[in-house]
């Protein structure tokens, strides 16, 4: 019995040192430096509690930064899964060219997102921009997408969607193939509308696929910020400001290193509490086989 | 012999034969431009190692500006700095705030400070020296300048060897060159000055032009809305809102030269540095001017600077020392600054006979030289990028119309007395 104990922990060791090394004991010591100040060359960092928490509820950027990453969760979650199930379902089926087209709608997962986003920032140039030389074959007068405050975040949302639909539909489309086909072939001697067929029989079965994206979905929501940094850097104004990209700027821009884990800090606890939430809520609902 | 004792002869041996090095040096680069400069710069390397065999440089890039001084300073918290970066010039107060570099006095004589300091322009020592000491040598530095289009301007009928010289001029011919279709959509605008990301850069020669200054020279005051900046924002406010001649909203860096190119624009504002590009890829004519002021010339200068980093031994920063004074001597530089487009920061260098050479083939290099008479130093205050953040972030609102250009510069000078208020 004591063998097969410590022949687990050694099993588990590597895997567990490299977490413990680049997972727990980061998180850990991020939490402690929330509570002291920045040093800087000529003044030692210092205790001070909740100073840096304090900070936070009055900082503009910090409620603006917040407020723009729940549009932003708001809008390219159930986007991207939305558009990823319907992109799997019009694949599922054998056409002619259902190769051609499936790698269509993946080919935006295998390209970097930084390579994406200077694609996207050519689509979104005003005057010789593919969208705006689409809007002048209409007569429609130039406009700058990612250069004003007011459709800025929607113009990064739609770079992300765009991106990450094409990965979640290999998922359905894998579900997808795992639903028997006695069941569509009994459905049909039933008389079973398709619509009836795909609520009651496909979107129960698929569900763990369902849960699996949509908590990938979350995460990279909070996550991937990569084409901010290329195509407005928060702006104009912090109007795309997002969390994740102020916590880059006020640790590696600033050197604000005490505040950059106080904020850190915040994005664990909303992951945390979102991931497993969503855990909980979905179990109900989620049949695995 | 046995086997063991050969294996040690022979390490012994290969020991001996390998010249000893003296001293290894780290030397940090960013790449800011297109072209070749990294090549050009390991070349510079390899020259002086060859003329030098007891010192070792090794040359490694480290990606922009930002990733380099963000590597140095990762660096120097882990015990290891590099003796020698090149990094902004506005990140002088970061790296003195850290105590992370040293200055330059300490390993050079009298005599050198007078003829190898006192050599550089000094608009590029404006953002290199501070406290009386000199912490940065200019190297890969810039200025921007006006680029004009001839053929849009003779098309306009306005005469295509004559660029504005004043703000008021730029406005006037800006109407001139803008065109609209059968529709009224805009399909030439008259001028494009970029304000992505970092807006404040050729703002603060819009302020200049407008006989305004942003920071004091110790990096602890700075002075955004004085009403020279406060008029300098309205003027380019102006150009989009109520002149008509520019675009509406940021603008983007990255995407200026292609709108040059693709006639979107007759007259853009950008970096010396797209010099290589715009000569190669433009399909029409081109010239390059001055930037015109609302009341005289003015330009900052940008780019990085050459530093020491504290933590290295004496022998070793003096003999980073003597590799930097040997890349700024002209022979070094000019090629530098053919290569990449970079302003030679330093009067004998465009003296030398190669760059009388290059200058004659290609006069426009020399437009930002010539201008550098009337360059102000870029924005570098303590917490630097911080501040620079809250002006750019106050600019963008006021160009995107979220506020006036005078609530936006009143805020923004309160946020950054609030930061700054720490260093007085």
């Amino acid at each position: 019995m004591r063998r097969e104990w410590i022949h687990g922990w050694l099993l588990i060791l590597p895997a567990f040192v490299f977490l413990l090394a680049f997972t727990h004991i980061p998180a850990v010591q991020t939490l402690i430096d929330s509570f002291w100040s920045t040093p800087r060359g000529r003044r030692p960092t210092q205790f001070v509690g909740f100073e840096n928490y304090k900070r936070m509820m009055a900082d503009p950027i910090f409620a603006k930064a917040m407020v723009n990453s729940a549009i932003y969760a708001a809008i390219t979650i159930p986007a991207s899964v939305g558009l990823s199930l319907a992109m799997a379902l019009f694949v599922h089926r054998p056409f002619r060219g259902v190769g051609l087209m499936r790698m269509a709608y993946f080919t935006p997962t295998v390209l970097p997102l930084i390579a994406v986003a200077n694609i996207w920032l050519f689509f979104y140039a005003p005057g010789f921009g593919l969208i705006d030389q689409v809007r002048g074959l209409f007569g429609l007068p130039s406009v700058n997408l990612i250069g004003q405050p007011e459709t800025a975040l929607y113009a990064l949302s739609a770079v992300t969607v765009w991106k990450e639909a094409g990965f979640f539909m290999i998922f359905y489309l894998a579900a997808l193939q795992t639903i028997p086909q006695p069941l569509r072939e009994a459905a049909a001697i039933e008389g079973c509308r398709p619509w009836t067929f795909f609520r009651r029989v496909t979107w129960p079965l698929i569900m763990p696929t369902t849960l699996f994206v949509s908590v990938n979905a979350v995460v990279n929501a909070f996550r991937m910020v990569d084409h901010v940094f290329v195509m407005t850097r928060g702006g104009p104004d912090n109007a795309s400001q997002l969390l994740l990209y102020y916590i880059y700027e006020v640790g590696f821009r600033f050197w604000d290193t005490a505040y950059a884990s106080a904020l850190t800090i915040v994005l664990v606890v909303i992951l945390s509490i979102v991931g497993i939430g969503q855990f909980f809520a979905a179990d109900r609902r989620v049949h695995y086989r | 012999m046995t086997l063991r004792q050969h294996f040690l002869a022979t390490a012994a041996l290969v020991a001996l034969a390998t010249p000893a090095f003296a001293i290894d040096l780290e030397f940090y680069f960013p790449v800011a431009v297109g072209g070749k400069p990294a090549e050009t710069v390991q070349a510079l390397t390899d020259a002086y190692m060859a003329a030098n065999p007891d010192v070792k440089i090794s040359a490694i890039y480290t990606g922009s500006y930002a990733d380099t001084t963000t590597k140095a300073i990762t660096a120097a918290q882990g015990g290891n700095p590099p003796q020698l970066l090149i990094s902004l010039s506005t990140d002088m107060y970061t790296f003195i705030d850290g105590d992370l570099i040293a200055p330059f006095d300490d390993f050079i004589t009298a005599e050198d400070r007078a003829n190898w300091i006192g050599g550089f322009y000094p608009s590029f020592l404006m953002n290199s020296q501070t406290e009386g000491k000199t912490w940065g040598i200019p190297f890969q530095r810039s200025t921007p300048v006006l680029y004009w289009n001839k053929a849009a301007f003779a098309a306009a009928g306005l005469d295509p060897e004559k660029a504005p010289t004043t703000w008021a001029e730029m406005v006037e011919m800006g109407k001139k060159l803008t065109l609209k279709d059968a529709n009224g959509n805009v399909t030439q605008y008259g001028v494009h000055i970029p304000s992505s990301g970092f807006p404040s850069w050729l703002w603060t020669g819009i302020v200049a032009g407008n006989g305004g200054i942003l920071a004091n020279d110790n990096g602890t005051e700075v002075y955004f809305n004085t009403p020279e900046a406060i008029g300098a924002l309205e003027a380019m406010v102006a150009l989009s809102k109520t002149d008509g001649v520019m675009a509406p909203g940021i603008l983007e860096w990255g995407g200026t030269p292609k709108t040059f190119f693709e006639g979107q624009a007759a007259m853009i504002w950008t970096t010396t540095g797209n010099l290589t590009n715009v000569r190669a890829n433009a399909p029409f004519d081109f010239g390059v001017g001055f930037l015109p002021g609302l009341k005289q010339p003015g330009a900052p200068t940008g780019g990085g600077n050459f530093y020491l980093m504290k933590g290295n031994n004496e022998a070793e920063l003096k003999a980073a020392v003597d590799f930097v004074k040997w890349a700024t001597a002209p022979a070094q530089a000019g090629d530098w600054t053919k290569a990449t487009g970079y302003v030679a920061p330093r009067a004998d260098i465009w003296e030398s006979d190669s760059m009388k050479a290059y200058v004659a083939d290609f006069p426009q290099a020399a437009v930002a030289r010539d201008q550098l008479q009337f360059a102000v130093a870029e924005l570098s205050t303590f917490e630097g990028p911080k501040v620079t953040q809250i002006l750019n972030s106050a600019l963008e609102a006021a160009i995107t119309g979220q506020k006036t250009p005078k609530e936006a510069l009143d805020s923004a000078q309160a946020d950054a007395d609030a930061i700054l208020k720490a260093y007085r």
